[in-house]
């Protein structure tokens, strides 16, 4: 049981209350948030100080220009914000975040961590081709009745931990029905009651969980099997697997936009990774021809080495291909398994060290003794 | 099936324990199959799963990495991380539909030149059996 913050107006109005309280009082020196900009139906991440600017804001617009969690961990990167600021995450950005501070590339200090129940994100296309704003009645309504809602990406669609677990305030969203006539804050961490000390509302007690999600969850899970079921033809060999990734042209965009991905100069980029005219004489002479560029599989295999541990299936990278290759499910289909074997769940536990930069002496036991 | 079909496989050898096994082997005159190229590493710890990955997509039928048994690494902890990175680079492998039996690690201790000769020589003929790796004739890879 937690404290809750019931504040007596439609959610996403109810919220800008909130922050106006924390910037009037001094609490917080600034909110990071999404930021209308003019008549644009897409979003922008912002961090914002004034009153005047704060009317602009639109925290549970449906649209993930970025993940929240990179941008978060760039900001913080060198060192912890000086001045408490107030930052509205979906749960798979907090979750990267979490990541991040794992590999000390951020820092939470100083950062009201606040999420949702979340009811998923629309494709980037939406917010440039006129569309978003007719999906938004029946997005709201779905989230009121606990279902899923149509047009979402794919990896919300089948996001089976889209409840937020170490947020300091959490939101509550997808399955609530009672969205348009209050804004419900569930008060999780100390942080989270001392910034809602005195905030306009009223004070009570209750949890996240509810049956409704509970049932949003079991929906999840079966339309994530669904995909996963849908992608196994298209990694199930060699052939296929070429063919999937037969558009790709190796602009590295998914790498750019994932929040795992941190390197500042990715081997991918770099010149470890550079053909060199002899490498592809070898190449031409074995199999009489070579594509160019070269090393498409390498780099999303070898990506996978490095960031599938962490994948929180944000589902960024599937958004900015430019060909539409499935990047997010077929990291997915990967990610899954991977994360099962080593028992992780990315971003549940702020200690719980990275697989691939811990071991066990005693894991394994018969590997390597065949 | 081709009778003169050699395997291509390259191997990662550890200094200390797997390399000075199969020097091991080698003075002690057992036959071992041609197929196995070494790379000596100072460390199994040391192989980054892309050398292994990367050896596999140019076309290696096989890829060896051989270390120290777990609590006998001369750096005391390196092959708890090969150990874990391989198991990471097997189930991503069988994840994206590709062969993971082509990848393989092995602890082989300083004086087991038997157990080299013997787990070279069964990993061969597994080889064989499979054929050369398709990838081999994958242009667009």
């Amino acid at each position: 049981m937690s404290n809750v913050l019931k504040i007596k107006k439609e959610t996403s109005e109810g919220i800008l209350d909130f922050f106006k309280y924390l910037l009037e009082t001094d609490k917080v020196k600034g909110i990071f948030t999404l930021k209308k900009m003019n008549d644009s139906e897409a979003r922008a991440y912002s961090l914002i100080t004034s009153l005047d600017e704060l009317k602009q804001a639109d925290p549970f617009y449906p649209v993930m220009p970025v993940n929240a969690g990179k941008v978060l961990s760039e900001m913080t990167l060198k060192e912890a914000v000086g001045d408490p600021v107030a930052a509205v995450l979906r749960p798979c950005e907090l979750r990267a975040f979490v990541e991040l501070v794992k590999r000390v590339q951020a820092d939470t200090e100083n950062i009201l961590l606040i999420s949702l129940t979340c009811e998923g994100v629309f494709p980037l296309d939406e917010t440039v081709n006129g569309n978003l704003g007719k999906q938004l009645p029946a997005y709201q309504d779905a989230a009121k009745k606990g279902e899923n809602a149509a047009g979402l990406r794919r990896t919300c669609e089948a996001c089976a931990h889209f409840i937020p677990g170490l947020a300091d305030i959490t939101v509550s969203f997808a399955g609530n029905k009672d969205l348009d006539t209050g804004c419900t804050l569930v008060l999780n961490t100390p942080m989270g009651e001392e910034f809602s000390r005195g905030a306009p509302g009223t004070m009570g007690s209750g949890e996240i969980q509810s049956q409704e999600l509970t049932q949003l969850t079991e929906k999840r899970k079966e339309a994530r099997n669904k995909m996963l079921q849908e992608r196994q033809e298209d990694v199930k060999d060699l052939k296929s697997l070429v063919t999937t990734f037969a558009a790709c042209l190796s602009c590295h965009g998914c790498s750019h936009v994932c929040p795992i991905c941190y390197c500042i100069l990715c081997d991918f980029d770099s010149k470890i990774h550079e053909d060199e005219p002899s490498n592809f004489e070898s190449d031409l002479a074995r199999k009489g021809g070579a594509r160019v560029p070269s090393g498409t599989l390498l780099f999303h295999i070898g990506r996978m080495t490095h960031m599938a541990v962490s994948c929180v299936n944000c589902g960024m990278c599937s958004d900015v291909c430019p060909v539409n290759i499935p990047v997010a499910e077929i990291f997915s289909m990967v990610g899954d398994p991977l994360q099962e074997i080593f028992e992780y769940l990315p971003g549940r536990d702020i200690e719980e060290a990275v697989p691939s930069g811990t071991y066990k002496e005693e894991e394994f036991t018969k590997t390597g003794e065949q | 099936m081709n009778e003169t079909y050699i395997p291509q496989i390259i191997g990662f050898l550890c200094n200390w324990c797997s390399y000075t096994g199969a020097d091991l082997a080698g003075v002690s005159r057992m036959q071992i199959p041609s197929s196995l190229r070494v790379i000596r590493v100072m460390c199994s710890g040391r192989v980054n799963p892309l050398f292994v990955l990367k050896a596999y997509l140019k076309g290696a039928d096989g890829v060896m990495i051989m270390g120290c048994h777990p609590g006998d690494c001369h750096y005391q902890k390196g092959n708890y991380n090969a150990r874990r990175r391989y198991i990471m680079l097997d189930q991503i492998l069988k994840s994206v539909g590709l062969d993971q039996e082509r990848i393989g690690l092995w602890w082989v201790s300083a004086s087991e030149g038997k157990r080299y000769a013997q787990v070279v020589e069964e990993y061969t003929n597994k080889l064989k059996a499979k054929g050369p790796n398709p990838i081999r004739e994958e242009i667009f890879i």
